[in-house]
């Protein structure tokens, strides 16, 4: 049942029902019961009345003989019937209504006998003086309707009054969950942009476990949609620069006459081409980095195989830097994701080729702990103050490259995060460079 | 015309000094906002070029150190960030004018030289001293109506000494006028561009004034 307000409605009503059913169920027993003893004890009563009429009149079994008038339809008001018999067998009288045959053969005492097809009760009493068997009997039929009509009479109001409190349960239900209501309404309502928080001081306790937990999403969604904002106003703001640089280079190339300020300009474009897609290249990892919630599979990955890759690639090859590899790296199989190892290894290394004088040396080993890879540039290094802020997106320090964009750091930083390693940022003490290390926590 | 380009990108920055060089601008670069006080405080320009977002600092606490320090120089904003509170502080702050990246290059070099002309205390785009008339926006100048043909040096002497007619400039702030921070200056160029001159528009229009430098004269 979806419906909470249907769902209480039936419980309350089923409970109600079940609460009236044991009552009747209880009531008609109890005055069965006592009804029952009540008739007996009429029963027992009449009987003896008659025998003390019988001892006081002094009538014998020769005077008692007198026909009866006719039997009439039995109502409440003939309830009782008297028979009065000999001791020898005979039908000394009997009251109007009873019929004729003996109505017990039980000498003294309660009896129950079929009498015509009816259930009778008969109560017998024995006067030996006047040797006379004294019998008064009623109906059994006739106690079922009064323990019935009572039964019904307690009824027939309460079914009336069953619609009644059915619709007074349903309107105070609608009642006690108006908050429910006024939430909802309040959730409906707002705009897709409003991550404010529900206004829970009112709310029932039973409704704020839900109402913070609704305010804590709000406020994980509003955190989340912050910094995405962020990031894309950032990475628009670090489009528009190259895009400018593009255009005005462009317009100087058309508008130049002298071949020389053509050419120069025209190579100015293809180097912001270049900058620009590595510029995209790169948002486009961090996206992807953002978003993937679900962590990366892991696989042997031989760490030879991506140095290959990354120092491939044709990035830095004209500033004629050497790349130095330890033998031990080469060599060696982690357990990682590909991509993500891949992602910071080559951040790494681009982020040392463009730091470099030209000629120098860049070099890759293993650290000492033996958990991770270390790199090593001959560049300026990072001043100590901005050490900590390189990882930032789109920092560049004091010590920038011309072509850097700021985000070589802050992605290789966020993969190693996403593996579950960690960026350690050093300037080196041997000579001027940056060390980076990837070190797994494990 | 000399203008400071106060901008990081080196590409964008490059574009910048060739484009606004084209228009016949004479254009100092630097990249930083240290450097740019460092320029601000030993030359003298006509309108300055300042993005905002450097390495070192943003460029509006430039501007604002520059005005505090009654500094008079032009400045037009250059920004990757142009939204229109952007736009407000900035011009709030100082600024004469205001650009959005990507821009188009001959509206910046207008708009260059229309805040050079205002600093300058002029309102009419071209310059005119007696028979002769200066366009700065397309580089030419006409003497009586007819139009006369000068190189990018000999017009920027020229514009130089009409922007401030009567007033006489030294050598060296012609000089200032004509060579950026990295372009090497011959000893005689000014010499030489005053004699060039003379023939083409006259031997009296443009007066020694002997130990002080030159002055253009305004009636012909």
């Amino acid at each position: 049942m979806t419906s909470l307000r249907g769902r209480l409605f039936a419980i309350l009503l089923t409970a109600t029902g079940l609460i009236w059913l044991s009552a009747v169920v209880w009531i008609y027993s109890g005055t069965h019961r006592e009804l029952e003893h009540v008739l007996d004890t009429r029963l027992q009563e009449a009987a003896r009345m008659v025998n003390s009429l019988v001892a006081s009149t002094g009538m014998t079994t020769a005077i008692a003989a007198l026909p009866g008038p006719p039997p009439e339809a039995a109502g409440y008001e003939r309830q009782l019937s008297c028979q009065i018999w000999s001791f020898d067998g005979r039908l000394m009288a009997r009251s109007s209504g009873t019929p004729d045959g003996r109505l017990t053969e039980a000498a003294s005492g309660f009896s129950d006998r079929i009498v015509d097809g009816e259930p009778w009760r008969i109560y017998t009493v024995a006067n030996e003086a006047a040797g006379l068997h004294i019998m008064v009997g009623d109906r059994l039929g006739l106690r079922d309707r009064l323990v019935s009509d009572l039964i019904k009479g307690l009824l027939a109001p309460a079914l009336l009054i069953a619609p009644l409190l059915g619709l007074l349960i349903w309107i105070s239900l609608g009642q006690g969950l108006r908050p429910l209501r006024a939430m909802a309404n309040d959730v409906r309502t707002r705009d897709a942009d409003d991550m404010s928080p529900i206004d829970s001081t009112h709310a029932p306790a039973e409704v704020k476990p839900l109402t913070q937990a609704l305010n804590g999403l709000f406020a994980k969604v509003e955190t989340a949609r912050r910094h995405e904002r962020e990031v894309t106003a950032f990475a628009a703001h670090e489009l528009r620069t190259p895009l400018a640089g593009l255009k005005t280079q462009a317009q100087i190339a058309m508008a130049a006459e002298d071949p020389a300020v053509r050419q120069g300009a025209l190579q100015q474009i293809v180097l912001s081409v270049d900058r620009t897609t590595r510029l995209v290249r790169q948002l486009l990892a961090l996206a992807k980095l953002d978003a993937s919630g679900e962590p990366q599979a892991r696989e042997a990955v031989s760490v030879g195989a991506v140095f290959e890759e990354i120092t491939d690639s044709a990035f830095g090859a004209a500033l004629h830097v050497t790349v130095a590899i330890e033998p031990v790296l080469r060599e060696l199989t982690v357990q990682a994701s590909r991509e993500l190892l891949t992602l910071a290894l080559r951040n790494l290394h681009e982020n040392a080729v463009q730091h470099m004088p030209p000629g120098g040396q860049i070099t890759w080993r293993m650290t000492a702990s033996g958990r991770g890879i270390a790199i090593e540039d001959e560049g300026p290094g990072i001043p100590e103050d901005e050490l900590a802020l390189v990882t930032q997106r789109f920092f560049r320090g004091r010590h920038k490259s011309a072509i850097g964009t700021g985000l070589g750091l802050a992605i290789a930083d966020a993969a190693a995060r996403r593996m579950g390693a960690r960026l350690i940022l050093t300037n080196r003490e041997d000579r001027p460079g940056l060390r980076v290390e990837i070190e797994t926590g494990a | 015309m000399r203008i400071l380009v106060v901008e990081d990108d080196p590409i964008l920055a490059d574009g910048l000094q060739v484009g606004l060089n084209l228009a016949g601008m004479t254009v100092d670069r630097v990249e930083s906002c240290a450097d740019a006080r460092a320029a601000l405080a030993t030359s003298v320009f006509d309108a300055m070029v300042l993005d905002l977002m450097l390495p070192d600092g943003s460029g509006l606490d430039v501007l604002r150190d520059m005005r505090r320090a009654g500094d008079r120089t032009p400045v037009l904003l250059l920004t990757a960030m142009d939204e229109t509170p952007d736009r407000i502080r900035g011009l709030d702050s100082g600024a004469d004018d205001y650009l959005g990246k990507p821009f188009d290059l001959d509206e910046l070099s207008a708009r260059v030289r229309a805040i050079a002309r205002r600093g300058a205390g002029r309102a009419a785009p071209c310059l005119v001293a007696g028979g002769l008339t200066l366009d700065p926006a397309s580089l030419s100048a006409t003497l009586d109506g007819m139009a006369l043909a000068l190189s990018r040096r000999e017009f920027a002497v020229l514009s130089a000494l009409m922007e401030r007619p009567g007033t006489v400039l030294s050598k060296s702030e012609i000089e200032d006028r004509l060579y950026g921070w990295q372009e090497e200056i011959e000893s005689n160029a000014v010499e030489v561009h005053i004699h060039h001159l003379r023939a083409k528009i006259g031997r009296g229009a443009i007066e020694t004034v002997r130990g002080l430098g030159y002055r253009i004269r305004t009636a012909s």
